[in-house]
Protein backbone atom coordinates (compact mmCIF):
# COMPACT_ATOMS: atom_id res chain seq x y z
CA UNK A 1 0.00 0.00 0.00
CA UNK A 2 3.00 2.35 0.23
CA UNK A 3 2.37 3.66 -3.57
CA UNK A 4 -0.43 5.42 -1.70
CA UNK A 5 1.91 7.19 -0.19
CA UNK A 6 2.89 9.30 -3.99
CA UNK A 7 -0.59 10.80 -3.96
CA UNK A 8 -0.14 12.32 -0.31
CA UNK A 9 0.99 15.70 0.05
CA UNK A 10 3.92 16.58 1.70
CA UNK A 11 2.27 19.11 4.38
CA UNK A 12 3.45 22.77 4.00
CA UNK A 13 4.47 24.28 7.63
CA UNK A 14 2.20 26.72 8.31
CA UNK A 15 3.22 28.95 11.03
CA UNK A 16 0.98 29.77 13.61
CA UNK A 17 -0.31 33.07 15.43
CA UNK A 18 1.19 33.30 18.91
CA UNK A 19 -1.33 33.74 21.52
CA UNK A 20 -0.79 34.30 25.03
CA UNK A 21 1.38 36.92 27.10
CA UNK A 22 4.30 37.78 27.85
CA UNK A 23 6.63 40.14 30.03
CA UNK A 24 9.79 41.20 28.71
CA UNK A 25 12.55 43.07 30.12
CA UNK A 26 14.08 46.76 28.84
CA UNK A 27 16.55 44.81 26.76
CA UNK A 28 13.92 42.80 24.72
CA UNK A 29 14.83 39.50 26.77
CA UNK A 30 11.32 37.33 27.64
CA UNK A 31 11.12 37.27 31.11
CA UNK A 32 7.52 35.21 31.86
CA UNK A 33 5.45 34.10 28.73
CA UNK A 34 2.04 31.88 28.53
CA UNK A 35 2.91 31.31 24.96
CA UNK A 36 2.79 27.76 23.42
CA UNK A 37 6.67 26.27 23.65
CA UNK A 38 5.90 24.97 20.67
CA UNK A 39 6.58 28.55 19.18
CA UNK A 40 9.55 29.60 18.24
CA UNK A 41 11.18 31.98 21.06
CA UNK A 42 13.50 34.00 18.70
CA UNK A 43 10.58 35.23 17.25
CA UNK A 44 8.98 36.42 20.65
CA UNK A 45 11.87 38.13 21.16
CA UNK A 46 11.51 39.97 17.82
CA UNK A 47 8.08 40.95 18.64
CA UNK A 48 9.54 42.17 22.19
CA UNK A 49 12.42 44.06 20.58
CA UNK A 50 10.09 45.66 18.15
CA UNK A 51 7.24 46.19 20.81
CA UNK A 52 10.23 48.16 22.57
CA UNK A 53 11.42 50.28 19.60
CA UNK A 54 8.03 51.46 19.00
CA UNK A 55 7.40 53.13 22.61
CA UNK A 56 11.48 54.17 22.33
CA UNK A 57 10.73 56.18 18.84
CA UNK A 58 6.89 57.32 20.27
CA UNK A 59 8.64 58.97 23.27
CA UNK A 60 11.22 60.60 21.10
CA UNK A 61 8.34 62.25 18.74
CA UNK A 62 6.90 63.24 21.98
CA UNK A 63 4.16 60.54 21.67
CA UNK A 64 4.86 59.32 25.27
CA UNK A 65 2.59 56.10 24.33
CA UNK A 66 1.93 54.18 27.78
CA UNK A 67 0.16 51.57 25.80
CA UNK A 68 -1.14 50.65 22.32
CA UNK A 69 -2.80 47.94 20.14
CA UNK A 70 -1.64 46.72 16.70
CA UNK A 71 -4.66 46.11 15.02
CA UNK A 72 -3.36 43.35 12.03
CA UNK A 73 -5.53 42.02 10.04
CA UNK A 74 -5.42 38.42 12.05
CA UNK A 75 -3.67 39.10 15.08
CA UNK A 76 -3.94 42.12 18.26
CA UNK A 77 -0.93 42.99 19.58
CA UNK A 78 -1.48 44.97 22.91
CA UNK A 79 1.48 46.37 24.92
CA UNK A 80 1.64 48.23 27.90
CA UNK A 81 5.00 49.56 29.06
CA UNK A 82 6.17 48.82 32.23
CA UNK A 83 9.55 50.47 33.88
CA UNK A 84 10.94 50.39 30.60
CA UNK A 85 10.11 47.03 29.77
CA UNK A 86 6.27 45.87 28.70
CA UNK A 87 3.98 43.36 29.04
CA UNK A 88 2.51 42.16 25.57
CA UNK A 89 -0.44 40.38 24.92
CA UNK A 90 -0.98 38.62 21.37
CA UNK A 91 -4.15 37.52 20.25
CA UNK A 92 -4.78 35.83 17.08
CA UNK A 93 -8.32 36.99 15.33
CA UNK A 94 -10.88 34.83 14.92
CA UNK A 95 -13.90 35.31 12.63
CA UNK A 96 -15.77 36.64 15.45
CA UNK A 97 -13.01 39.14 17.24
CA UNK A 98 -12.23 40.49 13.13
CA UNK A 99 -12.75 43.65 12.82
CA UNK A 100 -14.35 45.08 9.70
CA UNK A 101 -12.00 46.23 6.69
CA UNK A 102 -11.26 49.44 6.05
CA UNK B 1 -9.57 108.09 -5.06
CA UNK B 2 -12.69 106.32 -4.91
CA UNK B 3 -16.31 107.32 -6.85
CA UNK B 4 -18.82 108.99 -4.98
CA UNK B 5 -21.53 106.54 -3.94
CA UNK B 6 -25.01 107.97 -5.55
CA UNK B 7 -27.94 108.35 -3.81
CA UNK B 8 -31.34 108.59 -5.23
CA UNK B 9 -34.11 110.53 -2.75
CA UNK B 10 -37.73 109.32 -3.88
CA UNK B 11 -40.66 111.77 -2.48
CA UNK B 12 -43.56 113.85 -3.17
CA UNK B 13 -42.58 116.49 -1.00
CA UNK B 14 -40.04 119.15 -2.43
CA UNK B 15 -39.31 120.48 1.03
CA UNK B 16 -38.73 116.97 2.49
CA UNK B 17 -36.48 116.76 -0.54
CA UNK B 18 -34.27 119.71 0.06
CA UNK B 19 -34.18 118.72 3.46
CA UNK B 20 -32.87 115.46 3.05
CA UNK B 21 -30.24 116.07 0.43
CA UNK B 22 -28.72 118.52 2.16
CA UNK B 23 -28.09 116.41 5.35
CA UNK B 24 -27.45 113.73 3.28
CA UNK B 25 -24.67 115.33 1.46
CA UNK B 26 -22.56 115.56 4.78
CA UNK B 27 -22.40 111.82 5.10
CA UNK B 28 -18.78 110.81 5.73
CA UNK B 29 -18.59 109.00 2.20
CA UNK B 30 -20.03 112.74 0.95
CA UNK B 31 -22.16 111.05 -2.00
CA UNK B 32 -23.89 112.38 -4.82
CA UNK B 33 -27.65 113.26 -3.69
CA UNK B 34 -30.15 113.17 -6.49
CA UNK B 35 -33.73 113.45 -6.00
CA UNK B 36 -37.15 112.68 -7.89
CA UNK B 37 -40.55 113.89 -6.36
CA UNK B 38 -42.27 110.41 -8.45
CA UNK B 39 -41.79 107.04 -8.99
CA UNK B 40 -41.84 106.93 -12.96
CA UNK B 41 -39.04 110.01 -12.69
CA UNK B 42 -36.83 107.55 -10.05
CA UNK B 43 -37.52 104.53 -11.99
CA UNK B 44 -36.20 106.83 -15.47
CA UNK B 45 -32.78 107.77 -13.60
CA UNK B 46 -32.11 104.27 -11.72
CA UNK B 47 -32.58 103.03 -15.78
CA UNK B 48 -30.32 106.06 -16.65
CA UNK B 49 -27.51 105.84 -14.22
CA UNK B 50 -26.04 103.53 -11.37
CA UNK B 51 -27.11 104.23 -7.70
CA UNK B 52 -25.96 102.77 -4.71
CA UNK B 53 -28.71 103.64 -2.41
CA UNK B 54 -32.88 104.45 -3.20
CA UNK B 55 -34.44 105.82 -0.32
CA UNK B 56 -38.40 106.16 -0.79
CA UNK B 57 -41.28 107.81 0.85
CA UNK B 58 -44.07 105.52 0.91
CA UNK B 59 -47.06 107.48 0.73
CA UNK B 60 -47.03 109.53 -2.62
CA UNK B 61 -50.15 109.94 -5.39
CA UNK B 62 -50.29 107.28 -8.86
CA UNK B 63 -47.37 105.08 -7.97
CA UNK B 64 -46.87 104.73 -4.16
CA UNK B 65 -43.13 103.79 -2.53
CA UNK B 66 -44.14 99.86 -2.60
CA UNK B 67 -45.08 99.50 -5.82
CA UNK B 68 -41.76 101.49 -6.90
CA UNK B 69 -39.80 99.12 -4.74
CA UNK B 70 -41.50 96.33 -6.02
CA UNK B 71 -40.27 97.04 -9.51
CA UNK B 72 -36.79 98.97 -8.69
CA UNK B 73 -36.17 94.89 -6.85
CA UNK B 74 -36.89 93.11 -10.17
CA UNK B 75 -35.25 95.57 -12.24
CA UNK B 76 -32.06 96.85 -10.62
CA UNK B 77 -31.78 94.25 -7.62
CA UNK B 78 -27.80 95.67 -7.08
CA UNK B 79 -30.04 98.79 -5.64
CA UNK B 80 -30.00 99.12 -1.76
CA UNK B 81 -33.23 100.34 -0.68
CA UNK B 82 -34.54 102.07 2.21
CA UNK B 83 -38.12 102.98 3.25
CA UNK B 84 -38.25 106.44 4.91
CA UNK B 85 -41.42 107.62 6.03
CA UNK B 86 -44.01 109.03 8.62
CA UNK B 87 -46.65 106.58 8.81
CA UNK B 88 -45.62 104.16 11.69
CA UNK B 89 -47.36 101.19 10.11
CA UNK B 90 -46.46 97.38 11.21
CA UNK B 91 -48.02 96.26 8.28
CA UNK B 92 -46.11 98.23 5.41
CA UNK B 93 -43.09 98.00 7.49
CA UNK B 94 -43.39 94.16 7.34
CA UNK B 95 -44.69 94.55 3.42
CA UNK B 96 -41.61 96.51 3.06
CA UNK B 97 -39.43 94.19 4.00
CA UNK B 98 -41.04 91.40 2.26
CA UNK B 99 -40.05 93.33 -0.75
CA UNK B 100 -36.40 92.93 0.06
CA UNK B 101 -35.40 96.48 1.61
CA UNK B 102 -32.35 97.05 3.56
CA UNK B 103 -33.77 98.85 6.29
CA UNK B 104 -37.32 100.76 7.23
CA UNK B 105 -36.99 103.91 9.05
CA UNK B 106 -39.47 106.56 10.14
CA UNK B 107 -38.65 110.00 9.83
CA UNK B 108 -36.53 111.21 12.44
CA UNK B 109 -38.02 113.39 15.32
CA UNK B 110 -34.98 113.97 17.33
CA UNK B 111 -31.41 115.00 16.85
CA UNK B 112 -30.01 111.00 18.03
CA UNK B 113 -32.51 109.37 15.92
CA UNK B 114 -31.45 111.08 12.90
CA UNK B 115 -27.87 110.42 13.77
CA UNK B 116 -28.66 106.73 14.07
CA UNK B 117 -30.46 106.91 10.50
CA UNK B 118 -27.40 108.43 9.46
CA UNK B 119 -24.80 105.94 10.63
CA UNK B 120 -27.53 103.05 8.90
CA UNK B 121 -26.93 104.81 5.47
CA UNK B 122 -23.59 104.89 5.96
CA UNK B 123 -22.90 101.55 6.92
CA UNK B 124 -25.01 100.37 3.68
CA UNK B 125 -23.02 102.90 1.49
CA UNK B 126 -19.96 100.95 2.84
CA UNK B 127 -20.95 97.23 2.09
CA UNK B 128 -18.66 95.54 -0.25
CA UNK B 129 -19.83 96.69 -3.82
CA UNK B 130 -18.98 93.78 -5.62
CA UNK B 131 -21.58 91.43 -3.85
CA UNK B 132 -23.67 89.94 -0.49
CA UNK B 133 -26.41 88.61 1.39
CA UNK B 134 -28.23 90.86 2.51
CA UNK B 135 -28.58 90.31 6.80
CA UNK B 136 -24.96 88.79 6.94
CA UNK B 137 -22.94 91.68 5.81
CA UNK B 138 -19.77 90.78 3.42
CA UNK B 139 -20.78 87.27 3.24
CA UNK B 140 -21.26 85.43 -0.11
CA UNK B 141 -23.84 82.84 -0.26
CA UNK B 142 -21.72 80.00 -0.06
CA UNK B 143 -20.50 81.15 3.43
CA UNK B 144 -24.10 81.40 4.35
CA UNK B 145 -24.43 78.01 3.40
CA UNK B 146 -20.90 76.80 4.96
CA UNK B 147 -22.38 78.85 8.28
CA UNK B 148 -25.77 76.17 8.12
CA UNK B 149 -24.14 73.46 7.34
CA UNK B 150 -21.24 73.53 10.11
CA UNK B 151 -24.46 74.43 12.36
CA UNK B 152 -25.66 71.56 11.33
CA UNK B 153 -29.26 73.14 10.59
CA UNK B 154 -32.34 72.06 9.35
CA UNK B 155 -33.97 75.00 7.68
CA UNK B 156 -35.26 75.95 3.81
CA UNK B 157 -32.94 78.62 2.77
CA UNK B 158 -35.31 80.67 0.16
CA UNK B 159 -32.83 83.27 -1.40
CA UNK B 160 -34.14 85.86 -4.04
CA UNK B 161 -32.40 88.25 -5.98
CA UNK B 162 -34.91 90.05 -8.22
CA UNK B 163 -37.36 88.30 -10.06
CA UNK B 164 -35.42 85.13 -9.48
CA UNK B 165 -36.25 82.99 -6.10
CA UNK B 166 -34.11 79.86 -5.37
CA UNK B 167 -34.97 77.45 -2.27
CA UNK B 168 -32.45 75.06 -0.35
CA UNK B 169 -33.23 72.61 1.68
CA UNK B 170 -31.54 71.37 4.58
CA UNK B 171 -31.59 68.88 7.22
CA UNK B 172 -29.46 68.49 10.08
CA UNK B 173 -26.19 70.15 8.22
CA UNK B 174 -26.48 68.14 5.11
CA UNK B 175 -28.86 69.71 1.48
CA UNK B 176 -30.77 67.46 0.30
CA UNK B 177 -32.94 69.58 -2.36
CA UNK B 178 -32.45 72.79 -4.33
CA UNK B 179 -34.94 74.57 -6.76
CA UNK B 180 -34.97 76.81 -8.85
CA UNK B 181 -36.41 78.45 -12.04
CA UNK B 182 -37.42 75.07 -13.27
CA UNK B 183 -34.34 73.17 -11.99
CA UNK B 184 -33.91 70.90 -9.13
CA UNK B 185 -31.21 69.04 -7.49
CA UNK B 186 -27.94 70.00 -7.70
CA UNK B 187 -28.45 71.79 -10.98
CA UNK B 188 -30.35 73.91 -8.87
CA UNK B 189 -28.02 74.29 -6.32
CA UNK B 190 -25.41 75.39 -8.22
CA UNK B 191 -27.80 77.79 -10.33
CA UNK B 192 -28.50 79.52 -6.98
CA UNK B 193 -24.53 79.62 -6.10
CA UNK B 194 -23.87 81.89 -8.78
CA UNK B 195 -26.47 84.29 -7.78
CA UNK B 196 -23.83 87.10 -6.11
CA UNK B 197 -26.26 89.35 -3.99
CA UNK B 198 -29.59 89.13 -2.78
CA UNK B 199 -31.76 88.57 0.06
CA UNK B 200 -32.36 85.10 2.02
CA UNK B 201 -34.62 83.83 4.89
CA UNK B 202 -35.20 81.10 6.56
CA UNK B 203 -38.23 78.98 6.54
CA UNK B 204 -39.03 75.94 8.87
CA UNK B 205 -37.29 72.85 8.13
CA UNK B 206 -38.96 70.27 5.96
CA UNK B 207 -37.29 67.15 6.99
CA UNK B 208 -39.49 64.75 5.37
CA UNK B 209 -39.06 66.51 1.72
CA UNK B 210 -37.77 64.50 -1.30
CA UNK B 211 -33.97 63.79 -1.42
CA UNK B 212 -32.53 64.86 -4.46
CA UNK B 213 -29.01 65.75 -3.63
CA UNK B 214 -27.04 63.10 -2.21
CA UNK B 215 -23.39 64.23 -2.29
CA UNK B 216 -22.18 65.38 1.32
CA UNK B 217 -22.85 68.88 1.32
CA UNK B 218 -19.14 70.20 1.77
CA UNK B 219 -17.90 68.30 -1.04
CA UNK B 220 -20.55 69.61 -2.96
CA UNK B 221 -19.77 73.67 -1.78
CA UNK B 222 -16.07 72.65 -2.74
CA UNK B 223 -16.83 71.27 -6.04
CA UNK B 224 -18.59 74.88 -6.73
CA UNK B 225 -16.08 76.68 -5.22
CA UNK B 226 -13.85 75.48 -7.71
CA UNK B 227 -15.65 75.96 -10.41
CA UNK B 228 -16.90 79.38 -9.47
CA UNK B 229 -13.37 79.96 -9.28
CA UNK B 230 -11.94 78.44 -12.25
CA UNK B 231 -14.83 80.71 -14.65
CA UNK B 232 -14.04 84.47 -12.39
CA UNK B 233 -10.07 83.84 -12.28
CA UNK B 234 -8.83 81.42 -15.17
CA UNK B 235 -4.90 81.06 -13.81
CA UNK B 236 -5.27 83.59 -11.61
CA UNK B 237 -3.39 82.77 -8.25
CA UNK B 238 -5.74 84.01 -5.90
CA UNK B 239 -8.27 81.44 -6.98
CA UNK B 240 -6.85 78.01 -5.63
CA UNK B 241 -5.92 80.30 -2.06
CA UNK B 242 -9.64 81.35 -1.67
CA UNK B 243 -10.18 77.38 -2.94
CA UNK B 244 -7.51 76.15 -0.12
CA UNK B 245 -8.88 78.34 2.54
CA UNK B 246 -12.71 76.60 2.18
CA UNK B 247 -10.76 73.04 2.49
CA UNK B 248 -8.76 73.90 5.43
CA UNK B 249 -12.08 75.74 7.19
CA UNK B 250 -14.00 72.06 6.75
CA UNK B 251 -11.39 69.92 7.91
CA UNK B 252 -11.19 72.02 10.96
CA UNK B 253 -14.76 72.08 11.12
CA UNK B 254 -14.79 68.33 10.48
CA UNK B 255 -12.37 67.60 13.45
CA UNK B 256 -13.98 69.96 15.59
CA UNK B 257 -17.68 67.82 14.76
CA UNK B 258 -16.35 65.09 15.70
CA UNK B 259 -14.64 65.64 18.63
CA UNK B 260 -11.07 64.86 17.59
CA UNK B 261 -8.33 67.24 18.67
CA UNK B 262 -5.80 67.10 15.90
CA UNK B 263 -4.82 65.33 12.58
CA UNK B 264 -1.66 64.71 10.63
CA UNK B 265 -1.78 63.68 7.16
CA UNK B 266 1.35 61.43 5.75
CA UNK B 267 1.62 60.65 2.11
CA UNK B 268 3.78 57.91 0.53
CA UNK B 269 5.91 60.46 -1.04
CA UNK B 270 5.73 64.30 0.00
CA UNK B 271 5.17 66.55 3.03
CA UNK B 272 2.72 65.38 5.67
CA UNK B 273 0.27 67.72 6.86
CA UNK B 274 -1.05 69.00 9.96
CA UNK B 275 -4.71 70.47 10.96
CA UNK B 276 -4.59 71.57 14.33
CA UNK B 277 -0.50 70.23 15.43
CA UNK B 278 2.07 72.11 15.62
CA UNK B 279 4.32 69.23 15.43
CA UNK B 280 2.98 67.54 12.05
CA UNK B 281 6.72 67.06 11.07
CA UNK B 282 7.51 65.45 14.40
CA UNK B 283 4.80 62.97 14.62
CA UNK B 284 5.22 62.45 10.66
CA UNK B 285 8.11 60.94 11.39
CA UNK B 286 6.64 58.15 14.19
CA UNK B 287 4.19 57.81 11.58
CA UNK B 288 6.69 56.39 9.27
CA UNK B 289 8.63 54.44 11.93
CA UNK B 290 5.29 52.49 13.16
CA UNK B 291 4.58 51.89 9.71
CA UNK B 292 7.70 50.14 9.01
CA UNK B 293 8.09 48.70 12.03
CA UNK B 294 4.42 46.89 11.60
CA UNK B 295 5.21 45.81 7.96
CA UNK B 296 8.30 43.65 9.45
CA UNK B 297 6.16 42.48 12.11
CA UNK B 298 3.28 41.52 9.79
CA UNK B 299 5.85 39.82 7.73
CA UNK B 300 7.42 37.80 10.49
CA UNK B 301 4.69 36.82 11.99
CA UNK B 302 2.36 36.32 8.64
CA UNK B 303 -0.09 38.18 10.53
CA UNK B 304 -1.55 39.88 7.52
CA UNK B 305 -1.64 43.99 6.97
CA UNK B 306 -2.06 46.47 9.45
CA UNK B 307 -5.70 47.65 9.94
CA UNK B 308 -4.82 50.28 12.27
CA UNK B 309 -3.03 51.38 15.57
CA UNK B 310 -4.42 52.37 18.88
CA UNK B 311 -2.40 54.22 21.50
CA UNK B 312 -3.22 55.72 24.58
CA UNK B 313 -0.94 58.15 26.74
CA UNK B 314 -2.34 60.81 29.56
CA UNK B 315 -3.17 63.29 27.55
CA UNK B 316 -4.61 61.91 24.30
CA UNK B 317 -5.89 58.97 23.14
CA UNK B 318 -4.01 58.07 19.10
CA UNK B 319 -5.45 56.43 16.05
CA UNK B 320 -2.76 55.53 12.84
CA UNK B 321 -4.73 54.79 10.34
CA UNK B 322 -3.52 53.65 7.24
CA UNK B 323 -5.95 54.68 3.97
CA UNK B 324 -5.18 54.52 0.61
CA UNK B 325 -1.86 55.89 -0.29
CA UNK B 326 -1.89 57.76 3.23
CA UNK B 327 -1.44 57.03 6.82
CA UNK B 328 -3.05 59.07 8.76
CA UNK B 329 -2.71 59.90 13.19
CA UNK B 330 -5.96 61.19 14.56
CA UNK B 331 -5.71 62.61 18.23
CA UNK B 332 -8.69 62.26 20.59
CA UNK B 333 -9.50 63.33 24.01
CA UNK B 334 -8.04 61.07 26.72
CA UNK B 335 -11.73 59.87 27.92
CA UNK B 336 -12.76 58.98 24.15
CA UNK B 337 -14.48 55.43 24.17
CA UNK B 338 -12.05 53.41 21.92
CA UNK B 339 -14.85 52.09 19.46
CA UNK B 340 -16.37 54.93 18.44
CA UNK B 341 -12.96 56.59 18.31
CA UNK B 342 -11.75 54.21 15.42
CA UNK B 343 -15.15 54.60 13.47
CA UNK B 344 -15.35 58.03 13.34
CA UNK B 345 -11.47 58.47 12.48
CA UNK B 346 -12.35 56.71 9.62
CA UNK B 347 -14.87 58.59 8.59
CA UNK B 348 -12.87 61.71 8.80
CA UNK B 349 -10.00 59.72 6.87
CA UNK B 350 -13.09 59.13 4.18
CA UNK B 351 -13.80 62.26 3.67
CA UNK B 352 -10.47 64.17 4.29
CA UNK B 353 -9.29 64.44 0.76
CA UNK B 354 -13.15 64.09 -1.22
Amino acid sequence: MGFLNLFSKTGAAVQRLPSGSMTVDRDGNVVATTVSSAYPPELLHEIAVEVLRLFREARTAQIPLAEFNLHFASLRITAREMRGGAIVFLSPKTESTTSSPN
Amino acid sequence: MEPRHKILLLDDDPDVLELYKDILAQLPSHPEVHTATTGARALALLDAEPFRLLICDLKMPRMDGLQVLSIVRRRVPEVRTVVLTGVPDEEFRSRAYALGVDLFWLKPETQQNMQMFLECLESLLGRDATGGFRGVQSKSLMDIIQMECLSQSSTVLRITRGALVGKIWMVEGELIHAETEGAVGEAAFQRILEWRSGTFENLPPEPDHERTINKPAHVLLLEMAQAMDETANPGAAGAGEELDHRKTVWKLSALTREGAEWIVSVPEKGVPEGWGTQAAEESAKWMRQAGELCKRLSERLEAGPLSHIEGCCLERRLILLPWEKKTFLLSWPPNWEAHRMVEQSKQIVASWDS
